[in-house]
């Protein structure tokens, strides 16, 4: 046996210095449809990917499997009678929906909310956030095949899912917000209960960090991925941990301080890379974020009504609507009529956890809204995913649905 | 119940071939992965450890429908998205169920639309409707539970052969009434 | 709002005949402008220095029936530098349904664009794959968000065409369904 050198592969590409006889590999693009009934696009997505071998070099989305014509049903009902509505739209962190809509009903009227109203919705929201970002982690985590995290972010929803329960009867879909407030109070109990868990949940957002972190296979598989420049991205509409992951620190809570949140000190998580390692960080940074934030709100909650004195628009209490004449008067006007609403028009962004949830009312008078449009965080992201995929590898695209954090409610609304 | 309590000292069980395959199929039912909107969360609830879906046989999710056995039909269901329930629902082999769960899938919920399809069984046959929005995870193994019953009481061998319902006729709405 | 005003100002100024309107209710400010400004009304508010409107908010339509230019669309922007926020939009008939698309200033004006032109029949001109979004491409039922097309739809929602036509009464039938 001759000893020429190191035994190498057979060259394969085609026309090669090594076997130019051999003729050019004949390669096709595929046309590969994923969806709308799949385990990992999250909900009723369906995708068109054009690849070659198994790079994506195009990827078209096709949504409105799940477009249930909620602005339509706006503009048959009343406000109050929405609420429900937005609630559906977000389902993983409902109640910052009911907030984003309370809001905007609150500016196209021009009401005031009281302050212990404003803290308790700002408590509440910044859980819903850590109860988004907690799902959000999870399911990124069991596609990408690190099962464990799954289990662990589930077993500690469950106990903020038990504590909405109490606070307002519902685990998922609550709708305790109303416009001039909330919908009840929160007792010391509630309170007591909310505090332990914030101390113990530094512990475990670490736990699943620790899984994570610095895990080969993590980082292998996140950095690098769905890379998109600032510009880029705010061009695209791109908002939340999406934007904020590139580098961007666009946050409505700061930009445009709402409820309590300029009354707290707390930072905005914001990212260099703009890939998908950087997007995870930003969200394990915000639930810690959050933690402070609701520890503050909670030491300085004062004191006082938790929905406002504007009987015209706000409901009435339901002990009051069932035992006085006069609430139970309000109560069937609010509902059949709606409340008289000044003719104009208002935008109002509110930062839920996956991005700028916005209401654009449009109102002509009357007491049912003449247009409701919504700006959907999860639908703009969509237009941004042929941009983000192209190039990556089919198992990346798996990633790439977490990273953006696609909820088809809110998307196909 | 022990297994010796159960089966006597000499360890026989008398049970005809239709009980045992009924025990069989009730105590495995493999549900396909299919969530469509909001009762899909609770649904992976069931499927977490506190719920434990586990517990009843059901907790392999199959991805493809030709391996499963149960659909649960979770979420609102749109009429574009209908054409796929069906072809899923073909897909899947006999016996095969369906939970329609929630309450967008069994009557279209708050939902009357232009584009949203009232209640699954429009286009089709629902075994278990599991009402609630989102009905909890106890709910949902309540009907888990209840399927387990109606497949006990299925019969397997010597059913009578009869003709089923023209696949146009929804089950759940009559004739002519949208 | 001096700082918005100061906007508006530059672009009366830039634009003198084009600008319709100006319009501030609760802290935002709307600009009305003629349709044939659109894009370049676009261009300057992203590209100009001391404006840089360079992330897109939202882009929705809204539908006056009662008047002759029927249709309004609307633009909201966002820059980021300057912390401001601008709405303007525009109007047109039904006759002459088709504007600018803005979506090669905005990337994502893209696919707001594309909804609109499904729920409101608006056409885009220039707009790089103006197809339906939220509803099948085949829908012909009309266009939902209009004000003359009602809720529950004309009919698409309750027929189900992809069934099977009824088996004939001497086909073999299956066994009862559990």
């Amino acid at each position: 046996m001759s000893q020429t050198g190191p035994t190498t592969l057979p060259d394969r590409q085609p026309g090669s210095a090594r076997r130019p006889d051999l003729p050019l590999l004949r390669t096709e693009e595929l046309m590969l449809n994923m969806g709308p009934q799949h385990p990992a696009t999250h909900g009723v997505l369906k995708m068109i990917l054009d690849l070659e071998g198994e790079r994506i070099v195009k990827a078209t989305p096709v949504m409105g499997f799940l477009h249930r014509g909620v602005e339509k049903l706006a503009e048959h009902g009343t406000y109050h009678q929405f609420i429900p509505h937005t609630d559906r739209l977000d389902y993983v962190c409902a109640m910052y929906n009911n907030f984003a809509y309370v809001r905007a009903v609150e500016k196209l009227i021009d009401l005031k909310v009281p302050p212990r109203a404003e803290y308790l919705r700002t408590i509440v929201a910044e859980t819903q956030r850590i109860v988004g970002h907690l799902f959000w982690l999870g399911t990124q985590a069991l596609d990408i095949g690190a099962m464990t995290v799954f289990f662990y972010t589930f077993r500690d929803r469950e106990i903020l899912l038990d504590w909405f329960n109490e606070l307002c009867g519902a685990r998922l879909t609550t709708s305790w917000y109303r416009i001039g407030g909330v919908e009840r109070d929160v007792t010391p109990e509630l309170i007591a209960k909310l505090s332990k868990f914030i101390d113990e949940f530094q512990a475990k957002i670490g736990e699943c960090n620790l899984l994570l972190e610095k895990n080969r296979i993590w980082l292998a598989r996140t950095q690098g991925i769905a890379v998109v420049s600032a510009e880029d991205a705010l061009s695209f509409g791109l908002s939340g941990p999406t934007l904020r992951g590139s580098g961007v620190d666009y946050d409505l809570r700061k930009y445009e301080p709402y409820a309590a949140y300029g009354d707290v000190e707390w930072n905005v998580p914001v990212g260099r890379n703009g890939d998908t390692y950087d997007r995870y960080w930003v969200r394990i940074e915000e639930m810690r974020e959050s933690c402070k934030i609701i520890r503050q709100c909670l030491e300085r909650l004062p004191d006082g009504p938790y929905l406002a004195d504007a009987p015209t628009v706000v409901l009435p209490s339901k002990d009051k609507v069932f035992t006085t004449l006069e609430s139970m008067i309000i109560q069937f006007k609010l509902f059949t009529q709606g409340f008289k609403t000044p003719a104009g028009e208002i935008y109002c962004g509110t930062e839920a956890h996956k991005g700028e949830l916005g209401f654009y009312i449009v109102s002509d008078g009357s007491g049912r809204p003449y247009r409701l449009k919504i700006r959907s965080p999860s639908f703009i992201h969509l237009g941004a995913f042929d941009h983000m995929a192209r190039g990556y590898m089919i198992a990346d695209i798996i990633t790439i649905f977490g990273t953006y954090d696609i909820v088809m409610g809110e998307c196909d609304r | 119940m022990t297994a010796e309590r159960f089966s006597g000292e000499a360890g026989l069980v008398t049970l005809t071939l239709e009980q045992a395959v009924n025990w069989a199929r009730k105590g495995s039912l493999w549900p396909l992965s299919f969530g469509l909107a909001c009762c899909a969360i609770e649904m992976m609830t069931a499927v977490s450890s506190r719920y434990d879906i586990d517990r009843y046989g059901a907790g392999v999710f199959r991805a493809s429908p030709r391996q499963a056995d149960l659909m649960i039909v979770s979420g609102t269901v749109c009429r574009r998205m209908a054409p796929y329930i069906r072809k899923v629902y073909d897909q899947m082999p006999e016996p095969r169920y369906v939970i329609s769960m929630g309450s967008c899938a069994t009557s279209g919920n708050i939902y009357d639309s232009y584009s949203v399809v009232q209640g699954v069984d429009r286009f089709v046959p629902v075994d278990i409707y599991v009402p609630g929005c989102p009905p909890t995870p106890e709910a949902l193994f309540d009907g888990i539970l209840k399927l387990q019953e109606k497949i006990m009481r299925q019969k397997v061998f010597g059913a009578k052969t009869v003709t089923a319902p023209p696949r146009g006729t929804p089950q759940g709405a009559p004739q002519g009434v949208p | 709002m001096n700082d918005l005003r100061s906007v508006a100002e530059r672009l009366t100024q830039r634009f003198p005949q084009d600008v319709v309107a100006v319009a501030e209710f609760r802290g935002d400010l709307s600009v009305t402008v003629r349709k044939s400004a659109l894009l370049t009304v676009g261009r300057f508010l992203k590209e100009e220095p001391g404006l840089e409107f360079d992330y897109i908010v939202h882009v929705s339509s809204v539908d006056y029936p009662t008047e002759p230019e029927r249709f309004e669309v609307v633009y909201e922007v966002y820059s980021i530098r300057h912390r401001r926020r601008i709405r303007f939009k525009t109007r047109l008939s039904e006759a002459d349904g088709e504007i600018d698309s803005l979506s090669s200033v905005w990337y994502g004006a893209n696919f707001m664009e594309r909804e609109i032109y499904d729920m409101m029949g608006i056409r885009f001109h220039g707009h790089p794959d103006l197809r339906r979004i939220l509803m099948p491409d085949e829908y012909d039922e009309g266009f939902p968000l209009r004000k003359d097309f009602p809720l529950q739809g004309r009919g698409w929602r309750d027929t189900f065409e992809f069934l099977e036509p009824p088996a004939s009464p001497a086909a073999p039938s299956s066994k009862d369904s559990p």
